[in-house]
């Protein structure tokens, strides 16, 4: 067997690789307590007695559910009600924006028109455009229509800003399904819409599932859009409420926020994660060279 | 007797040029030169309603149901002198303050301006459709009937139907915004002139002009666009940076659980970002904040991370790179399992260190294949309005630009926010947001050019 070592000096190649391999876990160590310490301290807060977080051991003396208890049954914090808008609009948002786009993206992927470079060309541009831009125009029109602080509303600017990523993702799908699929069911005599349906639909079920999940994330994590567009209590998203509870100049309720934010992030965290690959390739789907 | 489809073609006939020209006059009437008499008839009554019906929506009252219903009557040119009174309302923006709304006058404008296109477009489509047909008859085959025409219709029209719904709401929610978003920029829209109280004009591009005339806006709009650069750079390069480096680490080849890691990594990215940012606005508050409170413990002074603005910079960089350098470090770890092996082991042969095989294999590929997304990267990063607006609320504030509102850590973006929610200078906003159109208009063109999405793929 040729090895190959190399006498640089005082450490045998077993040595520095060794070496190496400490500084590695080390480099990986330090990195996992910085990426949650956050999150760790945000879970010590929520089981945190008083509402000061003077504390700063990781378990805080006296620890408690209390602060879960109290936002549960709060009379200022409808939690649940906000929970409920944003399953609501999630689950609202995530089926219209997949009727939507499953159709386009087949069309972008598979078929030959005029104007589709133009229209590839659009989704590129706008998807990159945050909605925060057109703001007052969005708020002018939404008043206009009377749909401001409605649910209708928000949906409306949320399923447009998903057309062009989820139809952009959706065609990155497509684009590796076969088109000899197509070529057969042609020479059998299947319309247009039939070879949509019936072939290449049931093909694309995983990606529209990651399409789903992206759109019914959204009011989860949207603040900006639902914190202009939204302003009565009883319509809020989980994000605005929370929000709210610590933006005010007159009362922070830290540890109410804590635990609000435990119980909402934890569902997206573990949907996020199971899911990592997908949404890793999606987001990426379109930019990666291959 | 000839049939008469082959008389037409022993005279040269100019049955195309004709049909297009009855079409061009009415709809329709082509298509009954070429013998489709029900498209035709189709067609004619189309335009009649067009041209000659006043179509009003009203209520029918029965008892006491009220039912929605439409009225029609007989106004020649009504819709058409209704168009162009929306589009003249445009050019004035309203003549009675107080009554007419300047804003809906320029939203009705372009909503009639983008109708009346609509139907230029259609009568275009006749006309083709009279032209193709009487280039069928000019050829001596028959016209197809009513049926097969719509069949035709339907699969040629298929890519255009089919992507209609989606189209639509995409063009009502995002792209009519973007077009109102111009006009205002070319308006005195600001909280002096509030319509429907006073009347707006068009000022040209005096918006533009007073953003960098006025010293103090000059400053501010300099140095806050200088910022948005440093920040977007800085934070994307930052973010790959470490992501790749992490990635390298992890890729160790005798490192163990090296899946269950890289899933704990990917935690920041995983928790909805303004639950993090507002944790980590807690974190780095002055007096009651964790990391003052660590800092003190190990013997350093307090630091203003939110309020100097030198450290509020810091602070929202690394804050933005927590948050940011998980996403990269899993694209680059997809990369990194990528490269060939072999390459590596030739390395070895020849006798590289780590660091040579590093900055002459891994790094070369790795920003081979992360360029476009670089690219995206610093486009999200010019307009990350959350994590500036969530963090510090873009402060601290900065005294000499006090007029302007913008603060230390203000982006373009944060800023606009600011001047039209808080200031109501909705034009300025407008102003700036086109400044940024242009911006990554630009970015996303070039991004056009470099992706391969539309060279190499085969279709049908």
């Amino acid at each position: 067997m040729a090895q190959i070592k190399e006498d640089d000096g005082f450490l045998t190649a077993e040595q520095k690789s060794n070496l190496g391999l400490i500084a590695s876990y080390g480099v990986v160590i330090v990195m996992i307590i910085i990426a949650l310490y956050p999150t760790i301290w945000i879970l010590s807060a929520s089981i945190n007695p008083n509402n000061s977080l003077s504390s700063s051991s990781l378990i805080p003396a006296g620890a408690t559910l209390d602060n879960f208890k109290e936002l549960i049954f709060s009379n200022d914090y409808p939690f649940f009600v906000w929970y409920w808008n944003s399953i609501k609009l999630g689950v609202l948002s995530s089926i219209i924006a997949v009727m939507l786009t499953a159709m386009s993206g087949y069309i972008y992927a598979k078929l030959d028109f005029w104007g589709r470079e133009y229209g590839l060309m659009l989704f590129l541009v706008i998807q990159m455009f945050p909605p925060m831009m057109a703001i007052v125009a969005i708020y002018v029109l939404l008043s206009m229509f009377g749909l401001l602080d409605t649910h209708t509303g928000l949906l409306i600017i949320y399923t447009g800003g998903a057309v062009p990523f989820a139809s952009w993702m959706l065609k990155g799908y497509f684009d590796s399904i076969p088109t000899s699929l197509i070529h057969a069911a042609k020479i059998d005599g299947a319309s247009q819409f039939r070879i949509f349906w019936q072939i290449m639909l049931p093909l694309a079920k995983p990606m529209l599932a990651v399409v789903a999940m992206f759109n019914f994330i959204r009011p989860f994590s949207d603040f900006i859009l639902a914190s202009l567009l939204l302003q009565s209590q009883e319509q809020l998203t989980l994000a605005v409420g929370l929000y709210r509870m610590v933006a005010s100049q007159f009362s922070q309720d830290w540890t109410m926020f804590a635990a609000g934010a435990v119980i909402s992030a934890i569902p997206v965290m573990v949907l996020f994660l199971s899911m990592q690959q997908y949404f890793i390739s999606g987001l990426s789907a379109g930019a990666t060279k291959e | 007797m000839k049939p008469e489809s082959s008389t037409n073609i022993s005279t040269n006939s100019n049955q195309r040029w004709m049909s297009s020209l009855f079409s061009a006059l009415f709809m329709g009437l082509g298509q009954l030169k070429n013998k489709q008499y029900l498209k035709g008839i189709l067609f004619i009554i189309y335009q009649s309603i067009i041209w000659f019906i006043n179509i009003d929506i009203t209520s029918l009252v029965l008892g006491n149901i009220k039912l929605p219903g439409i009225s029609l009557s007989f106004e020649p040119f009504y819709l058409l002198n209704y168009l162009q009174q929306k589009i003249y309302g445009v050019y004035t923006l309203g003549t009675i303050p107080g009554e007419d709304h300047s804003l809906f006058f320029l939203i009705e404008g372009l909503v009639a301006i983008i109708f009346t296109f609509i139907l230029i477009g259609i009568h275009i489509f006749n006309i083709v459709d009279a032209y193709k047909n009487g280039k069928l008859v000019d050829q001596g085959e028959e016209t197809p009937d009513f049926s097969k025409s719509w069949d035709n219709f339907l699969e040629a029209g298929f890519p255009y139907i089919g992507m209609s719904p989606g189209m639509v709401v995409l063009l009502v929610a995002t792209v009519f915004p973007v077009i109102f978003t111009i006009c205002l920029a070319f308006v005195n829209y600001d909280a002096n002139h509030l319509p429907p109280g006073q009347i707006l004009s068009w000022i040209g591009l005096r918006n533009f002009k007073d953003l960098v005339m006025f010293t103090q806006w000059k400053g501010a709009f300099v140095s806050v666009f200088t910022w948005t650069v440093i920040w977007a750079i800085a934070s994307t390069i930052l973010s790959y940076g470490l992501g790749l480096f992490v990635a390298v680490v992890l890729n160790h080849e005798h490192i163990k659980f090296r899946n269950v890691f890289r899933t704990i990594l990917l935690v920041p990215w995983a928790i909805p970002a303004f639950v993090s940012i507002l944790i980590w606005r807690y974190l780095l508050n002055y007096n009651f904040g964790h990391i003052n409170k660590m800092l003190m413990l190990i013997g350093f002074d307090k630091i203003q991370w939110l309020s100097d603005p030198l450290y509020a910079k810091l602070a929202i960089l690394m804050v933005n790179l927590w948050l940011s350098f998980p996403f990269a470090m899993a694209v680059c770890s997809g990369i990194l399992q990528s490269i060939s092996e072999t390459l590596y082991e030739a390395a070895i042969v020849d006798g590289a260190t780590i660091l040579q095989k590093f900055f002459h294999i891994t790094l070369p590929l790795v920003v081979r294949q992360v360029t476009p997304l670089l690219i995206m990267q610093f486009a999200f990063q010019f307009n990350n309005f959350g994590i500036i607006f969530l963090l510090n609320d873009g402060g601290p504030p900065v005294f000499k630009f006090s007029s302007t509102g913008a603060g230390g850590t203000d982006i373009l973006i944060s800023w606009v926010y600011k001047l039209v929610i808080r200031k109501g200078l909705y034009s300025y906003g407008a102003a700036i947001s086109i400044i940024i159109f242009f911006m990554i208009a630009g970015f996303s063109v070039y991004q056009f050019r470099q992706s391969d999405a539309f060279k190499e793929e085969e279709l049908r």
